[in-house]
């Protein structure tokens, strides 16, 4: 174990001019170049995120409670919405799941660090001035971006000021996630312990890398189209402008070349989680791991093919529209073969349910209801009549929160003792799964109905008959955010102060993987030589 | 208030329903096939559904560590994933092959009976019949005032409520209608759910679709792209009429055409066009410029603007027949009459007191530049 | 411990101390952005910033890169660090790529999908009398079916174009001729062919810009000259840009390889540079096929 733990006496580690406990203070953040205290920042940067996109939902929940306006006028409104959309899946999921990948992937391939330290510092601290903009901008003359999430030309060309700030806002996190992918890539490419073969390594690992790829393929690509924008507004260019001989729908083309993988970006690293979670607490090895891997690779490859099936409604050939619909439908194949793997690496295990597995269980339920109206809006002709109607927003919600948040929650209780050497309470875990399982239901649930019935999103106001599910939308939200606050208060704020149990260094009975073979709380520096592993890898020896 | 539709509100026939779940009442073969594709899928999908889960479940009941269960130890199997591939391919490919009937059919807008030109403007809905029956007609369709107010008062009531119109679209029955989309400023999108028709309205570009409905009535549809603020205060209303009824009503609409069409030559007083004025104000500008001129955001404002105190007429009159900045659309579909009548308000109201006068004339003077 | 040291001192993996870089950095950019943003929108102040900005991030950036060289001399830098310089540089490209891609997809767009459909039969209810025809292909078509765009000449391959193709092969040639002779340990010879290529990049420049000048005032093809004139500048532009980056980097090495930094074995900094400036070629060669002559 010396490989692992923190030298004592060991005259050679001076010459790594590197001090061994954080630096005291402020410093210790703000110039940090250490993974885990970075994955800390990203991890809590994106909780505050996640509570801002969380109150603009209330809001607009709020708003949604009764037919008629009750607090916003329109305007504001669909200001409530766009930014809630950015914020949530720019500013609360992506960078969450850099956290994690900061935190774990170092100690699930027995590295040292990530691969460029202070790169890894400067991603994170551009988050902080993009968000700032990004939220500041409804301070600005004529309100924030109200276009919604995907920004279509040209009504983002009517938008004041605060539109350009949301665009420099985006470039910044563009530049953000494509120095932390690549730091993640060359992580996993390069800094792996000898005998850590890409095959034997945690699916995490594998799902980030394909996560990774998929981000620096594509978010430059955002970046080219809001730059088209802002020409579009201020240097008198007409990319969008069909009077000077542009198009708007190219505008949706090359936003949905990236908009579609995105939605990827925000879902891999949750199957990579999840794949962690089940194998340990059904006490079995992964079933079918190679599947896994070339599943995970089939989506991210076919993510680039279907990026038009959020354009049916725009009027495209009938060829574009029968080859999108048979794409996006491929998608279900390989995403089945992760479900029927999950379900088969249960077969016969020997299950208990901790809170990490009840959100891992939960994950797949309920991912799975939103994979599925996935299908149905993939199918064109029924998407002529769900399209921007609440049924996609119950399908996305679905697949997001119940999705990647879900899974997140899951990983924070399987990691969490290991970021902070306590325990969290098991039944205030229970409380929060079983809590925000039935009102995130009941928020979603009947805005598959009000979909079908058609009643249109981004309306801030509607035809009274929508009145009844939209009222019991609105109960669920407030239910579903106020676990969330006690999921704060009543675990992540104790665990932070060190409060609870001292957690061994393997918590999980079931659980596999060299961030197990070091101590909880993880020391401030692990495996800064390269460990010897066993040959599953798994585990280190000597 | 438990229920908030309780008792307060019924159905609206060709509209949505109270506490609806389910894809709206087909009116036409398309919504039709849509909806059985629908039920298809939804069949499809809660099979492989409950029995994915039900095996989950079943172990998640048996295999439990407080059951004394002892893990197994199988983790790969080539034959169970090819099998696994293989089948849901098999499934989905049934699935778009089932569907690609609907879809070649949708797109099919060859042979119509009548064509209709539908613009979105913001936030209304432009409608003229191109060919066909009718032949000539056109109108604007704008959401009822009152309905406006009660959604600001924070008070709705009524069935129709916001899908009151004061100008529905009018086809016949049984009639193969094509529907030419674009739209003036932002994209909007049309659609009512009873006839299975959604097309966006793409300015610059025309896009088409159709539809052939098989029983009369009123049918109900909101914009659904977002298009600005008023993005859902712009519905849709199309009644279906009778093949007399229709004929009938073409004929109504002919002869209020003919009245109602203003002589561009005609020397107005300048209180009538004031009183024109702000009809035309309160229906196209008043949105964004504010009752109060005041503008707002990057609307500007009229009250005291230097385009409009202009001593020049020709400043205004570009403004408002070309746009400006993005923001300002163009407003040459109104007539001469409207514009001037506008123009003429705008100049005297608020605290812009200058005494001109813009007559129709100078507005056909300007077009012709 | 000693499997952490190879014999010459150098760490298995250097990982920095705690850096201020980062974070002032982000403060340099949240300048420029929010200055900028300011700025586009007539707010003359927003200019400061942008300054400021500038500034903080040019210091921020000498100071950081000073770091990095001072620890790649210091022998810091094993095999492996090196290692993930190359893939870090190779997926940085790839970024660049794939930003490249966006602008080249919307001309592909326009050209092949945008104006047709604008001139064609359907969209003659709109347009009545616009002809498709990209401005390129005849002399005084503007691509405008709004007729909004004032008439412009379009840019063709002669001369300038093409003598700025030559010069950029002609210095993908020289930055070879320089690595060879850095491999070769001729370092005098390596910094001759050096300040060549910088050379050749700092004249496209200038032709782009006297090209730009031309272009604008005899040619009265503008940014607002539709899509044509949004796509020519885009393109064009963007890769304008990138050659100024890599003639700055260029000049970097050039002047890291006189102070004596870099050796035959040890110089990823010089190869990064190379590939770099490879790429940036390889793009002009699209730009040039389908900007200028299609
Ligand atoms: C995490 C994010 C995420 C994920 C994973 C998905 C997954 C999928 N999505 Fe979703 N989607 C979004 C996020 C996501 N989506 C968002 C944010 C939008 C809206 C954007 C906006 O407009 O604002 C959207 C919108 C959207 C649309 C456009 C709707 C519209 O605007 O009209 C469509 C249409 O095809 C679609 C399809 C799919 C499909 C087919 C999948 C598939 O990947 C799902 C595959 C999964 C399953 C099918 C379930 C499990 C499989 C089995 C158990 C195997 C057996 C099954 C069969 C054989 C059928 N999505
Ligand atoms: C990526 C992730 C993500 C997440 C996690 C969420 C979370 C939620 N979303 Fe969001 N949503 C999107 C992504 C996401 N959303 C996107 C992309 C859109 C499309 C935007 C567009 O159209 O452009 C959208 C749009 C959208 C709409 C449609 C708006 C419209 O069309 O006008 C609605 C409406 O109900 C909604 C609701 C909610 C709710 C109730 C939650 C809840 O899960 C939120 C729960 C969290 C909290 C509530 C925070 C915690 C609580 C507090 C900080 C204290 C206050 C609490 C109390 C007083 C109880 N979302
Ligand atoms: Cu028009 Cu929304
Ligand atoms: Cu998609």
């Amino acid at each position: 174990m010396s490989a692992v733990l923190d030298a004592h006496g060991h005259p050679a580690h001076d010459a790594h001019d590197h001090a061994h406990g954080p630096t005291p203070g402020w410093r210790r953040w703000v110039y940090a170049t250490n993974h885990k205290d970075i994955g800390t920042m990203y991890l809590l940067f994106s909780f505050t995120m996640l509570m801002i996109g969380g109150v603009l939902a209330l809001c607009i929940r709020a708003e949604l409670f009764k037919p008629g306006l009750q607090f916003f006028n329109p305007e504001l409104f669909n200001q409530f919405t766009t930014m809630h959309g950015l914020i949530m899946v720019f500013g609360a999921i992506m960078p969450a799941f850099v956290g994690f990948a900061n935190w774990m992937i170092p100690l699930q391939i027995g590295a040292s660090d990530m691969a460029f330290a202070r790169m890894n510092n400067f991603s994170f601290w551009l988050l902080i001035p993009a968000a700032l903009l990004l939220v500041s901008s409804f301070f600005m003359p004529g309100g924030a971006p109200a276009a919604g999430w995907t920004l279509y030309a040209p009504l983002t060309l009517q938008m004041g000021p605060a539109m350009d700030a949301g665009i420099f806002a985006m470039h910044i996190m563009g530049a953000s996630s494509i120095m932390g992918a690549i730091n993640i890539i060359v992580t996993v490419l390069n800094m792996r312990a000898p005998g850590m073969t890409l095959m034997k390594m945690p699916l995490f690992a594998w799902t980030w890398l394909i996560t990774a790829y998929l981000l620096i393929a594509v978010m430059p690509v955002l970046a080219g189209a809001i730059t088209m924008t802002l020409t579009d507004r201020h240097f008198g260019t007409s990319f969008f402008n069909p009077a000077g001989g542009g198009d708007p729908v190219m505008y949706q083309h090359i936003f949905w070349f990236f908009g579609h993988p995105e939605v990827y970006i925000m879902i891999l690293p949750a199957f990579g989680i999840v794949s962690a979670i089940i194998p340990a607490f059904a006490r079995k090895k992964l079933f079918g791991y190679t599947s896994m891997v070339y599943a995970t690779g089939s989506i991210a490859i076919l993510s680039f093919i279907v990026w038009a099936h959020h354009m049916y409604t725009t009027g495209m050939p009938v060829t574009g529209q029968l080859f999108f619909m048979y794409a996006t439908m491929l998608i279900a194949v390989p995403t089945g073969v992760k479900i029927f793997n999950w379900v088969a690496t249960m077969w016969r295990g020997s299950m208990t349910f901790e809170t990490p597995m009840l959100f891992a269980v939960g994950f797949l339920f309920v991912f799975s209801m939103g994979g599925f109206t996935g299908l149905i809006l993939s199918m064109a002709p029924v998407d002529l009549q769900l399209q921007d109607t609440y049924y996609v927003v119950a399908h996305f919600h679905y697949v997001l929160v119940a999705g990647s948040l879900f899974a997140m929650f899951a990983g924070y209780y399987y990691w969490a003792p290991k970021w902070t050497g306590v325990m969290y309470s098991e039944t205030r875990g229970r409380i929060h799964f079983w809590g925000s399982l039935i009102f995130f239901n009941v928020t979603f649930f009947p805005m598959h109905f009000l979909g079908l019935a058609g009643m249109p999103r981004r309306y801030a106001d509607y035809p009274m008959q929508f009145a009844d599910f939209n009222e019991v939308a609105s109960i669920g939200a407030f239910g579903f955010g106020f676990m969330q606050v006690y999921f704060f208060l009543a675990t992540v704020l104790p665990m932070m102060r060190g409060r609870g149990e001292p957690a061994p260094a393997k918590p999980w009975e079931g659980a596999e993987g060299l961030e197990w073979e070091v101590p909880s709380p993880a020391p401030h520096h692990t495996f800064e030589t390269p460990p010897k592993l066993d040959e599953t890898a798994t585990r280190v020896v000597g | 208030m438990a229920w908030a539709a309780d008792g307060a509100v019924q159905s609206l026939p060709g509209g949505p329903a109270v506490r609806q779940m389910d894809l709206a009442p087909p009116a036409t073969q398309i919504a039709a096939d849509v909806q059985s594709l629908h039920y298809g899928l939804l069949v499809v999908c809660l099979l492989i559904f409950v029995a994915v889960f039900g095996v989950m479940f079943y172990s998640i009941l048996k295999h439990r560590k407080s059951l004394g269960a002892k893990p197994a130890n199988f983790h790969e199997s080539v034959k169970v994933e090819i099998a696994w591939t293989i089948v849901p391919f098999i499934i989905v490919a049934c699935m778009g092959f089932a569907a690609t009937k609907t879809v070649v059919a949708q797109k099919d807008t060859s042979n119509a009976d009548l064509t209709i030109k539908v613009t979105g403007y913001q936030w209304k809905w432009g409608y003229e019949y191109l060919k066909g029956p009718g032949e000539g007609i056109q109108f604007l369709s704008t959401l009822d005032p009152a309905q406006r107010q009660m959604s600001d008062a924070g008070k709705p009531s009524g069935d129709d409520y916001l899908l009151k119109v004061d100008h529905p679209m009018v086809v016949p029955v049984g009639q193969k209608v094509r529907i030419i989309t674009t739209a003036n400023d932002v994209i909007h999108s049309w659609m009512i759910p009873a006839f299975g028709v959604k097309q966006d309205a793409i300015p610059g570009f025309v896009r088409d679709t159709w539809f052939r409905a098989d029983r009369t009535g009123d049918f109900y549809g909101q914009c659904a792209e977002l298009c600005g603020k008023e993005h859902a205060y712009m519905p849709i209303h199309v009644r279906v009429l009778s093949a007399d009824d229709y004929a009938q009503w073409v004929a109504g609409e002919k002869k209020r055409l003919a009245e109602l069409a203003d002589d561009p030559k005609k020397v107005w007083e300048h209180d009538a066009l004031m009183a024109r004025g702000q009809q035309v104000y309160a229906g196209n500008c008043a949105v964004c410029h504010r009752p109060d001129g005041k503008g707002g955001g990057p609307v500007k404002p009229l009250d005291g603007s230097a385009k409009v105190l202009d001593a020049d007429h020709l400043v205004q009159i570009q403004v408002l027949l070309h746009g400006q900045n993005n923001v300002m659309p163009s407003w040459k579909q109104l007539s001469d009459t409207e514009i001037a009548a506008v123009v003429t308000f705008t100049k005297n109201n608020w605290s812009n007191q200058t005494g001109q006068t813009v007559q129709p004339s100078e507005v056909t003077a300007a077009r012709a530049q | 411990m000693s499997a952490a040291n190879d014999s010459h001192g150098t760490p298995y993996y250097f990982v920095p101390q705690p850096s201020r870089h980062p974070a002032l950095g982000a403060l340099a950019l949240f300048l420029i952005a929010f200055g900028a943003a300011q700025w586009i929108n007539d707010l003359s102040w927003g200019r400061y910033a942008v300054l400021a900005g500038f500034l903080v991030l040019f210091s921020v950036l000498f100071q950081w890169f000073g770091d990095a060289i001072r620890e790649s001399e210091g022998g810091q830098y094993s095999q492996r660090i090196d290692a993930s310089f190359r893939w870090s540089m190779s997926w940085f490209i790839f970024s660049e790529v794939m930003f490249f891609a966006a602008f080249f997809g919307a001309l592909f767009w326009a050209r092949a999908h945008v104006i047709p459909a604008l001139g064609s039969l359907d969209n003659q209810l709109l347009w009545p009398d616009f002809k498709a025809v990209w401005p390129s292909e005849m002399p005084g078509a503007t691509g405008s079916p709004a007729g909004t765009v004032a008439p412009f000449e379009t840019m063709g391959p002669w001369p300038i174009p093409t003598l700025n193709t030559a010069l950029l092969l002609t210095s993908g040639l020289t930055i070879t001729m320089a690595h060879h002779a850095l491999l070769a340990d001729r370092r005098g010879t390596c910094i001759g062919w050096m300040w060549l290529t910088v050379a050749l990049g700092a004249t496209f420049l200038g032709f782009q810009a006297y090209e730009y000048m031309h272009a604008y005032h005899e040619l009265n093809l503008k940014l607002t000259s539709g899509i044509y004139g949004s796509t020519f500048y885009m393109l064009t532009g963007f890769h304008g840009f990138h050659v100024l980056l890599g003639t700055l980097m260029l000049t970097v090495i050039t002047l890291r390889l006189m102070k004596g930094h870099f050796s035959s074995k040890h110089h990823f900094g010089f190869e990064g540079v190379a590939w770099y400036w490879h790429f940036v070629d390889v793009v002009w060669l699209g730009l040039y096929l389908v900007v200028y002559w299609m």
